[in-house]
Order: structure tokens, then C-alpha cells, then sequence
């Protein structure tokens, strides 16, 4: 769920919702656009933000299983429009990359933002490509590359389709709460198969794995009431995939709830609001910031004989991501299991938002 | 008791050290004063020029760091800037690990632009700037967000450009340049975590965004540098290797504390030459010393031959001795540490770190203590003043006792030998150092000169003492008295004269100097400035051809010549050079002092004297320069004197610039006018046409300011003159009052055979006189020498101009009969007290 989850960084990063005081009026969402690819894999800078967020599973030559993520974002910031400099800074590009590493017990993170130039750091339309000097996201809906690099790590994959992308919510129109107007385009690439080279300190390892990139855009803002969000992508053993997202008010209700469940033959089921249960279970407090993330779910989809239950366990439990010193976000973005009638279904990515006493949106 | 005079246990002996010798300072108070404060204001000087240097340099530094941050190499190029593709270059470098782009500018401010305050504008990438720039991260108020920081109106001042220019949050400002209209920026809010870093800069310091910059500035496509930073174990080299053939022509890798030592190069010499200047002030003080130890020496000859007598040890005798020199130079020297601050800290205020000169603009340096300068220029204190006591404890040790005690043996002392041999090789031996080349830039070997010309002169001084009493007519018996008195002791005008010789010399050769300079600069500034209107873009803009047509249509005008101020780095490492691109010659004539032909092909280029120093070309020589950012062959022409840019400057033709595609903006300009056009409208109407971003001036204001420039840059060696000039007089005072005291007997005798008080003042004065006369007739011809190893030597050497020789004869003569008349005056009143005593009590005394 991507889209809290761009609203979370962008904000966070920019401050509050009078920080985009731009003077430029951005393209709303609206359900009648249809997707139309190869065009939608590219970025759209007429809309406010924009990211490509990829979230997998990697296993080393030895065994051992780790997680990973790649994001990048664009932001319009509605600023500079008639500066013909190169470093007007119209759209900016931001990128996160991380490593969950159950030896490490903790997150490797490193991230960079730019103005966007087009040379330097970019989102270009038409296909996927971001970048931000030499980390970057390309591909053309079959097939990407992602290269991220920091001191303590770095990631240097690629990944393949499997299957078509699986468009979320009305054909890829996707409703954030309960006023229309707030609402995404958001498209999921489920089942992308990862091949490449990872990087831990001085070692370098040959990796495969199995990812989910979600691309999402929009120029609203977070609905009202809202505090923060769940949001889950799995990629089952046999081929099928769900993604399942609850918008939370500060009483930990659901304001807004979606999900797409897609089976290994490509059946899809759209589920709306009355329809999504995310049931908290054990806790796990962060010794570093404090703040206390459900690390184990439940997650119902559909009602009466129709309904699906999945647990969810964590890689590890401390897959917190602290950014306050650069972007000042802090929230659980990590690697889970996903288990069924008790056995191990498929594997994903679970983020939690909005559990930071101090976050304030 | 002789067991007891030489126990070198410390204990009794430096009691009696401090009895007998020490406490004789405190009986010829005036005299050991007036050494002390001799020595106090060389060591003063000498310390307050090194420290106000030493602080200026220190705050550029700081200055310098802050604004470079965590960089570790930049890229820079000339004042126009470079193309910003470098950037991409820079950053497709694995081993760069980040790369800032800084656009680099200096508005002035106010619509009208009446208002002549400059604001530094530092254009950053915040994301990237962020990493390498840390102190200058902007910060917009609570609330506002942080994409207010990349407001395309948003500026962010420092704490104290806020406070220099009364900004706040929230309010506006005007800022223009040249070639660009006003535009209106939005205090958006404060930039500097560490305020204090950049606490006091000038001008006063703002970032802002650097495609807000880039765009509202002119400077679309340009960067003024780019600071970088390595990943670990990435060499500089390793990167200099791999942008090879990267860079533009003229764009080059520097390390950012080159800024620092560059500023710290140029003005090492304007600091060597005051500096020694001090140490002269400090020469002259021991010299004081040397006379007020040898009168007294002579005064307490008798009690010292009976100290000697009575089984005091040769060598306590020296300690002791040496050891009164040694307490005023420690008195002098600590008392000169303390003004020396005191003085440091009021010319800093006054005048700023340069002292006046100018090369330290923008900087606002702070005071601080540091020991080894204090200890260093104490002990130089000490050192002169035992240098000054040591002839005279010498001359003590060669007495002999019985002799000693012998009334009237003292004349012995002023028995003095013309040292000719001395003379004539120290005159040789500076005439060799002369011709010796600078050592890191400093004149060495024309100091080692100007000391030579200062040791000739003195050991002629007997000599012409003589010379002078011969030659000067003796009506009277009171002034063949007093010539017979100088003929058989001219070693009393030597050591009455010597301080009186060295402070003339110095101040002569200082006032010779100075006013060739000042005649030369005057001269110049006529060459140089023959337009009726001068115009000057500021604030870091220029003018496109577009402006330049606007001018040139203004009515009243008849011809523009236009001037490109460009810099260019020839030296790597080094600081740039000026390129000044204008019409040579179809335009007004350089001023000349070397001319020459190109090489064939080559285009014509014209060096200041200072970039034919620094390069080593002489007219003929190839040159090649980035033009459009590629070589170009160029080949000297021509030098020319400039007084204004001493880093060195070049000036090329006009068309030559825009053949090679050279930049066709433009940022000054010469106006000729039409006859009978007022300048005051046409000065009007071009402030119409070109708004704030020019200043407008005629040329006789330049040339004013040029000149009250150069006077405040003088200020100090005035002050140094004044100085000198002072310990001279009190130098003559010193010596005729020890004299006088010592020659108690002698005016006894004098008042016996009939002489009235009258008559014995008279003679004291025309023995003053005459001294003073020597000292000064040897002082102006040294001080002569002194002037012209300046102008020739050590001025082409440690600044690279040259000048010509203009001697202020009228001040001169008249400096020099007041300084005699005065020593007339100093002798006669120094002369008072040892006459008040009976007449016959004093010839009593040894009979």
C-alpha cells in the first residue's frame, strides 16, 4: 500500500501538508482513465507523487534468506515551473534501499534524494526508469534492473514477470477512504523472479529470490482521520498473490480497507472495506525509538464460505526503518511468512505505519 | 672577601648584581626609560603586525573551511564560471563520492541600487549540499516544511547577515546585478547551524536555491565551482588522473584550503615588509640601549674599577653589565607584548586585518593570544637591548683598574677609529645582496641591503663627524670649544648620533619611498583612467551585447570601450590571474613599461608586471589560454604596471576573444562623451537604462578613492616613521644628559675660566647640533641608499611593481632642520641639570 505509504515518506520528508504550497495545480485520479501500459510502467510527473517500491524474498548460495527493498519516489513540488535552469527543482527524486539480515538481527538502510534533472536523477515517462546517479529502477514490464549502494551494502538485481501486472482496486483505480476524490492508480507486479548480487560489507554473494513491485501515483493527500496504515503483499508458493492495505484511525479502527487476491490461473478477487480484517498479535517494542509494532497477523479476506485466513510471522521482529535523522519517518517495513490452516503458504512484505508515538500526521 | 665575589653561588652573587648593577638603571631613570620604551614600541609593533596577520589569516581560514565544509577537492575556474556539464563529468567518477555545485554571486542591494551593500548569494543543491556544506544547511521556520527551503524566491541569510543588514523572517529584499533585472527575494529563513563560524563575514552571507540562483541571476548553464568529496581511500591524484581531459580549458582541481594559503601567499610579503619595518623600530631601540649603557659605563668608570679593585670577578663584572641591558629588554619586551595586543586590537578595529591594504576583504577577524608570537618578539626585545649593552660591557672589561680610577680617563671611551674597512664592506657587500633574487617570495637579499646601507653609514658616522666640525666655521670660543670637543671624542657623536642616524635613515628612506610610490600610483591612475565616465557591473552579472547597444545608443556618448573581466588560472594550484578582454590597440594604451612582438600566430597578449613575475615570460614568450574553454595560442606583446591587481593580470584583445569564441558579455566600460555633454546626464540616463546591477563614476572620484586607499594602506608605515623618528630624538636627549652628568667636571673647569651658564648651554647646543647634523646628513644619504634598494629592490620583488624614484626634497629639508634644531634643544636641556651644580663642587669632586 503504496500509497500511505508515499504519503508517509513525502510528508515526513516535507513537512506538512502546507509544505506543498506550489503553484501548480496537479492531475486528480479518477476511475473512468483506464491503465494503459507500456505508458503507465513510466513515471506521470503531472500527478503530485509517484513511486516504484519493490519488496522481495532472496536466498544466498548457502541457504540463508534475507529480505529486501528497493524504492524509489517522485514528488512534484509544484515549484519553479517557468525556471528553465537544470536544477529548477520541479520534481524531486527520492530512494530508499534496504536489507533485512536475520544474522544482522536488523535493517541495513541507506537513501539518497535529488532534484530531479534528468541527467543526475530522473523519473523518465514512457517506461519504468528512476535514478538517482548510479542507484537506479528501470524495466518495461517484463523486465527490471535495480542497483542500490551504500557503504554497508549493496544490491545489484534483476527481475522477471511471470504474470501480467495485477491492477488493484476498480481496474487499477484505487480508493484510499471514504471520499472518491482520495484515490491512487495503482498497479501490483506480483511473482517477479529475482537473480543478482548482493553485497553485505566486503562480501559479495550471487542471489535468487522472488520479489512484488507496486507502482502507484496521485495528487491527494491522506484522508481524513487517518493515522496511519497496514498493508501486506505476498507472493503464494503456487503462483497466486494478495495485497491487502487498512487506512487506521489513532483508535486503531479501519477508516478505509482494500485488497486484491489473485489466484495462480489468474482469477482475481477485488475486496472492499466491509470485507478486511487485520487482527493484531504479538507485540515487539523497539529498544532503539520506543515505539511497540504488532509483529504477528492475521489477515482475513472475503466473508462466510469464501473467507480467507492468513497468518503472518516476521523474518525477525526488529525490521524497523529509522530515518528521522534524514527523512524523519520511522516505521516496520519487513520480510513475513505467510501461513495458512497453519502451514507456510507464502512469503512477503508487511509494513506498518503510524505506530510512532511522536508521528503526527 | 675575593672568595666572596666569586661564589657562583646564585644567591649572593645576584644580590649584588641586583645592588650594584641593576639598581644604577633606577638612578638614570630618564635615560633607562626612554631605551625601555624604545624596545617596548619595537617589540610592540613587530608583535601587533604579526598578530593581526596571523588573525585575519586565521578567520579566512575558518571562512574558507565553513563555506568548503567536508570537501575535499573543488573544481574552479575562472570569475565567469564554467559550463555545468562538468558536474556530470565529476559525478560519473566512481571515486566521488559526492559532488555539490555552488553558484557563487554578489548582489547589491536595493531597487534603486542606491543602496551600495553587497549580499554574498551561495546557490546550492541543498540535497547534495547537504553532505558537504553541513554549516550552511538553510532552515525555514516551524511549520513551513522543508520544500520552503527550495523556494524559487527564498533566502536564506546567516544569523549574521540578519544582523548586519537588519533582515528577518518574513521580509523582502531587492537584489540586483548586472545585466539582469532587480529581482524580489523572500527572507525565508536562517542558514548556518553553527552561526558562529561564519560570525561576522562580509560581505554578509545567504544561500538560497541554485536553479533560483541560476535563473534569476543570469548564470542559466553555469557553475561558479563545485566541491567534492572522495570516497575513502580515493587519492586526489587518482582523481586528477581520471578527469584528464575532463575539464574545459581553464577549469582545474584545487583543494579548498588553497584559498587560505593564497590569500596568505599574497600578502606574506605586505606582512614581511612592516614586520621588518618593526624590527627596525626594534634595531633602533638597541641601539638606545648601546648608547645609554656606554654613558653610563663611562659615568660609573671609577666605581666599576673599584669594584675591580676590590676583587670583582671580570665575568660578574660582564653579568652585571649585560645583565641591566637584559632587564630593561624584558621590561621592554613584556610591556610590548601587552601594547602590541593593545595595538592589534585597535588597529583591527579601525582598519581591519589587511592594516588598510586590502587583502583580507570579507573577513572580520577576531583577536586571539597565541604564546610563541608574545615569547618570540619578547625575546627579540631582550635580545637587542643585551646586543645594545654588549659593546659597552666589553669596553668596561678593557679598562684598567689603576687607570680607571683616574679621573678624565673616560675620554678614552670616546676615542673612536673611522671604520672604514667596515664601511666600505658593508656599501660592497649590499651592493651584492642587491642583486640577489627573491627567497619564497620575500626580498631577502634587500633587507640584508638595507641593513648593509644602515652598518656603512655608522661606521662612517666618526669620520664625517670630523668632517663636519672641520668644515663648519668657529666664530667664537664657545664653538671651538665645542668643535675641539667633537674632534677629540667623536665617539661621543657616535654614540649620541647612532639612533639619531638609523631613525633618519629609516624615516627618510620610508618618506622617499612612500612618496615615490604615491607619484608613481598618480601618474598611473592618469594613464589609466582617461575616459569621462567610468561604468562597472556588479553583483556578479554582465552585460549581453543587447545592453551593450542600449549604452552606446544613451546620447552624449561618443564612444564605449568595452571591458571584460574575466580571471584565468595559468599556474595550477595557484591563485588566478585577471583577464581583462577590452580593445588594446584601437582602444586607450596600456601603461606600458616593456614592450614587444608576439611569436608569428600567436595572438597578442599584455602582462602585468606581476604575471610576468609569476609566469617568467618576457615579451616574445608563448602563452596559451583558455578561451570559450579550449587553448588558444597566445604570445606576450607587451608589460604594463598595474597597481591595482597583484595576484597579476593579463589583457587581450577584444576581438581576439570573441575570434576564439570567447563569452561576448561585458562587465566594464570606458565612456568618451560628446563635447560639452554633461557627465552628470549621461550618469543618469545609464543608471535608467541598466537599473541597479552598475555603478556609474567619473574619474576624478576613482582616482580619489584610489589615492585615500592608498594613504590608508601607508597609515601604518606613517605611524612607523613617527615612531622611529621619536626614539632618534630621545636617542640625543639620552646620550647629551648622560653626557652632560659626566661631563660635570668639565663644565666646573669651563664656569672656573670664565665661561657663563649661558655660554656652556650654548655650547652643549652647538655640540648637539653639530651631532645632530652628522647623524642626520648620514642618516638622509642611507636613508637615500635605503630608498632606492626599496624602490629598485625590494618593492619589484615582493610585490611585483615597479616605480620610479620621486624624493620629497622640500618635506625632507625641512624634517631635517627640525630634527636638528630639536637635537640642539634635546642637548641644551639635557644639559641643565649637571650645570645647575656649583661650579665648584664639581671640580672638587676629583681633586
Amino acid at each position: 500500500m503504496a500509497v500511505a505509504r508515499g504519503w508517509l515518506t513525502c510528508l515526513a520528508l516535507f513537512g506538512l501538508v502546507s509544505a506543498f504550497a506550489g503553484d501548480e495545480e496537479f492531475a486528480a485520479v479518477v476511475p473512468s482513465r483506464p491503465i494503459n501500459f507500456p505508458q503507465d510502467f513510466g513515471a506521470h510527473p503531472e500527478f503530485r507523487t509517484e513511486w516504484w517500491y519493490v519488496t522481495g524474498w532472496i536466498t544466498d548460495p548457502a541457504g540463508t534468506e534475507r529480505g529486501f527493498q528497493v524504492t524509489f519516489f517522485r514528488v512534484g513540488t509544484g515549484l519553479a515551473g517557468d525556471n528553465p535552469s537544470r536544477f529548477a527543482p520541479q520534481q524531486l527524486v527520492l530512494a530508499h534501499g534496504a536489507i533485512a539480515d536475520p544474522a544482522r538481527g536488523r535493517l541495513l538502510h541507506a537513501e539518497r534524494s535529488a532534484r530531479a534533472d534528468g541527467r543526475l536523477a530522473g523519473a523518465d515517462s514512457g517506461a519504468t526508469r528512476a535514478w538517482i546517479r548510479e542507484w537506479r529502477l528501470a524495466g518495461d514490464g517484463s523486465h527490471y534492473v535495480a542497483h542500490v549502494e551504500d557503504d554497508e551494502f549493496s544490491l545489484d538485481l534483476t527481475l522477471e514477470a511471470t504474470q501480467p501486472p495485477m491492477l488493484n482496486g476498480f481496474g487499477g483505480y484505487s480508493r484510499k477512504g471514504p471520499d472518491p476524490a482520495g484515490a491512487s492508480y495503482y498497479y501490483s507486479q506480483p511473482q517477479l523472479t529475482v537473480a543478482g548480487q548482493v553485497r553485505l560489507g566486503d562480501r559479495k554473494f550471487p542471489v535468487r529470490g522472488r520479489a512484488w513491485l507496486d507502482h502507484e501515483w496521485s495528487s491527494a493527500y491522506l484522508p481524513p482521520g487517518a493515522r496511519g496504515w497496514d498493508w501486506i503483499g505476498i507472493n503464494f508458493d503456487g503462483g497466486g498473490a494478495l495485497m491487502a492495505f487498512r487506512m487506521r484511525d489513532s483508535a486503531g479502527r479501519a477508516v478505509w480497507a482494500g485488497a486484491t487476491l489473485r489466484e495462480a490461473d489468474g482469477r482475481q478477487r477485488i475486496f472492499g472495506p466491509a470485507e478486511i480484517r487485520f487482527r493484531p498479535g504479538r507485540p515487539w517494542t523497539s529498544p532503539r525509538t520506543g515505539s511497540t509494532y504488532p509483529v504477528t497477523w492475521t489477515v482475513e479476506v472475503g466473508h462466510g464460505p469464501d473467507l480467507r485466513r492468513f497468518d503472518l510471522q516476521p523474518m525477525m521482529d526488529d525490521q524497523e526503518l529509522d530515518s528521522r535523522t534524514s527523512t524523519g519517518t520511522i516505521y516496520w517495513e519487513g520480510a513475513v511468512r505467510c501461513l495458512e490452516q497453519g502451514s507456510e503458504r507464502g512469503k512477503g512484505y508487511l509494513e506498518l505505519t503510524g505506530y510512532d508515538s511522536d508521528l503526527a500526521l | 672577601m675575593a672568595g666572596y665575589w666569586k661564589s657562583p653561588g646564585a644567591g649572593p652573587m645576584s644580590a649584588v648584581l641586583r645592588r650594584v648593577f641593576v639598581a644604577s638603571l633606577l638612578r638614570q631613570r630618564l635615560a633607562a626609560a626612554l631605551s625601555l620604551l624604545a624596545v617596548t614600541l619595537g617589540v610592540a609593533l613587530a608583535l601587533a603586525v604579526q598578530v593581526i596577520h596571523d588573525a585575519a589569516v586565521a578567520e579566512l581560514g575558518r571562512s574558507v573551511r565553513t563555506l568548503a565544509g567536508e570537501a575535499d577537492l573543488q573544481v574552479v575556474g575562472g570569475k565567469e564560471g564554467f559550463t555545468e556539464e562538468v558536474l556530470d563529468r565529476v559525478l560519473a567518477l566512481s571515486g566521488v563520492e559526492e559532488a555539490s555545485p555552488v553558484v557563487e554571486l554578489e548582489p547589491v542591494l536595493g531597487p534603486g541600487g542606491d543602496d551600495r551593500r553587497r549580499l554574498r548569494i551561495l546557490g546550492l543543491d541543498l540535497f547534495r549540499a547537504l553532505r558537504l556544506q553541513p554549516g550552511l544547511r538553510p532552515m525555514a521556520p516551524e511549520g513551513a516544511g522543508r520544500l520552503a527551503t527550495l523556494a524559487q524566491d527564498g533566502l536564506f541569510p546567516t544569523p549574521a547577515a540578519m544582523t548586519d543588514l537588519g533582515l528577518s523572517v518574513g521580509g523582502s529584499l531587492a537584489l540586483g546585478a548586472a545585466g539582469v533585472p532587480p529581482s524580489v527575494w523572500r527572507v525565508a529563513g536562517q542558514s548556518g547551524v553553527d552561526g558562529a563560524a561564519l560570525g561576522g563575514d562580509w560581505p554578509p552571507l545567504a544561500v538560497a536555491d541554485i536553479g533560483a540562483v541560476q535563473w534569476r541571476f543570469g548564470w542559466l548553464g553555469r557553475l561558479s565551482r563545485i566541491d567534492i568529496r572522495l570516497r575513502p581511500g580515493v587519492t586526489e591524484s587518482q582523481i586528477r588522473a581520471s578527469l584528464e581531459g575532463l575539464l574545459p580549458a581553464g577549469v582545474e582541481l584545487q583543494r579548498p584550503v588553497l584559498g587560505e594559503s593564497q590569500a596568505a601567499a599574497l600578502s606574506r610579503a605586505y606582512r614581511v615588509n612592516l614586520t621588518l619595518l618593526a624590527v627596525m623600530a626594534l634595531l633602533t631601540g638597541g641601539f638606545l640601549v648601546f648608547s645609554t649603557q656606554a654613558l653610563s659605563v663611562v659615568r660609573r668608570r671609577s666605581e666599576l674599577a673599584f669594584l675591580r679593585a676590590i676583587g670583582l670577578d671580570r665575568r660578574v663584572l660582564a653579568q652585571g653589565l649585560l645583565l641591566e641591558g637584559a632587564v630593561i629588554g624584558l621590561i621592554g619586551g613584556i610591556l610590548g607584548v601587552g601594547m602590541g595586543y593593545a595595538l592589534a586590537a585597535g588597529v583591527l578595529a579601525v582598519l581591519g586585518g589587511d592594516l588598510g591594504a586590502g587583502y583580507f576583504q570579507g573577513v572580520a577577524p577576531a583577536l586571539g593570544f597565541s604564546w610563541r608570537p608574545a615569547v618570540g618578539y619578547a625575546v627579540l626585545g631582550m635580545v637587542a637591548a643585551l646586543a645594545g649593552a654588549w659593546a659597552p660591557a666589553r669596553e668596561a672589561l678593557a679598562a684598567v683598574p689603576a687607570q680607571a680610577l683616574k679621573a678624565g680617563d673616560e675620554i678614552r671611551v670616546f676615542v673612536f677609529r673611522p671604520r672604514f674597512g667596515v664601511a666600505v664592506a658593508s656599501l660592497c657587500g649590499g651592493w651584492v645582496l642587491c642583486w640577489l633574487p627573491p627567497i619564497w617570495g620575500i626580498s631577502l637579499g634587500g633587507y640584508g641591503a638595507v641593513l648593509a646601507a644602515l652598518v656603512g653609514g655608522l661606521a662612517l658616522l666618526p669620520a664625517f663627524t670630523s668632517a663636519v666640525v672641520g668644515w663648519l666655521p668657529r666664530p667664537g670660543a664657545v664653538s671651538r670649544l665645542a668643535a675641539c670637543r667633537l674632534t677629540a671624542a667623536p665617539g661621543q657623536a657616535v654614540i649620541a648620533a647612532a639612533g639619531v642616524l638609523t631613525s633618519v635613515a629609516l624615516a627618510a628612506a620610508m618618506a622617499i619611498m612612500v612618496a615615490s610610490f604615491r607619484q608613481s600610483v598618480v601618474d598611473w591612475l592618469d594613464q589609466v583612467l582617461p575616459a569621462d565616465l567610468y561604468l562597472r557591473s556588479v553583483g556578479g552579472g554582465a552585460l549581453d551585447e543587447g545592453r551593450q547597444d542600449w549604452v552606446a545608443a544613451v546620447p552624449g556618448i561618443a564612444r564605449v570601450l568595452w571591458t571584460r573581466q574575466d580571471s584565468v588560472r595559468v599556474i595550477p594550484q595557484e591563485a588566478p590571474m585577471a583577464l581583462l578582454v577590452r580593445p588594446v590597440t584601437a582602444g586607450v594604451a596600456l601603461p606600458l613599461v616593456n614592450e614587444g612582438r608576439p611569436p608569428r600566430g600567436a595572438a597578442p597578449v599584455w602582462l602585468s608586471e606581476s604575471a610576468r613575475d609569476r609566469l617568467g615570460l618576457a615579451p616574445g614568450d608563448r602563452l596559451p589560454l583558455p578561451v570559450g574553454g579550449e587553448m588558444r595560442e597566445f604570445g606576450v606583446a607587451g608589460v604594463w604596471r598595474d597597481y591595482v591587481r597583484q595576484q597579476g593580470a593579463m589583457v587581450i584583445e577584444q576581438d581576439d576573444w570573441r575570434r576564439f569564441g570567447g563569452d561576448p558579455r561585458v562587465h566594464d566600460a570606458a565612456i568618451f562623451l560628446t563635447e560639452g555633454t554633461s557627465p552628470g546626464a549621461v550618469a543618469r540616463a545609464l543608471n535608467e537604462v541598466l537599473g541597479s546591477g552598475v555603478e556609474i563614476s567619473e574619474p576624478g572620484l576613482l582616482r580619489k578613492a584610489s589615492l585615500a586607499l592608498f594613504d590608508r594602506t601607508f597609515a601604518v608605515t606613517y605611524l612607523l616613521e613617527g615612531v622611529a623618528v621619536a626614539i632618534g630624538l630621545f636617542g640625543i636627549a639620552t646620550s647629551f644628559a648622560a653626557m652632560a652628568t659626566a661631563r660635570r667636571r668639565e663644565f666646573g673647569m669651563l664656569r672656573h675660566l670664565g665661561l657663563s651658564r649661558r655660554q656652556v648651554g650654548r655650547m652643549l647646543a652647538l655640540e648637539g647640533m653639530w651631532t645632530a647634523t652628522a647623524g642626520v646628513a648620514v642618516g638622509l644619504g642611507a636613508g637615500g641608499a635605503i630608498a632606492l634598494i626599496l624602490v629598485r629592490v625590494v618593492n619589484p620583488q615582493s610585490f611585483h611593481w615597479s616605480m620610479d624614484l620621486h624624493v620629497p626634497w622640500t618635506s625632507l629639508a625641512a624634517f631635517a632642520i627640525l630634527l636638528v634644531g630639536l637635537a640642539a634643544l634635546a642637548a641644551r636641556l639635557a644639559g641643565r641639570h649637571a650645570m645647575e651644580q656649583g661650579a665648584v663642587l664639581a671640580v672638587r669632586e676629583d681633586w
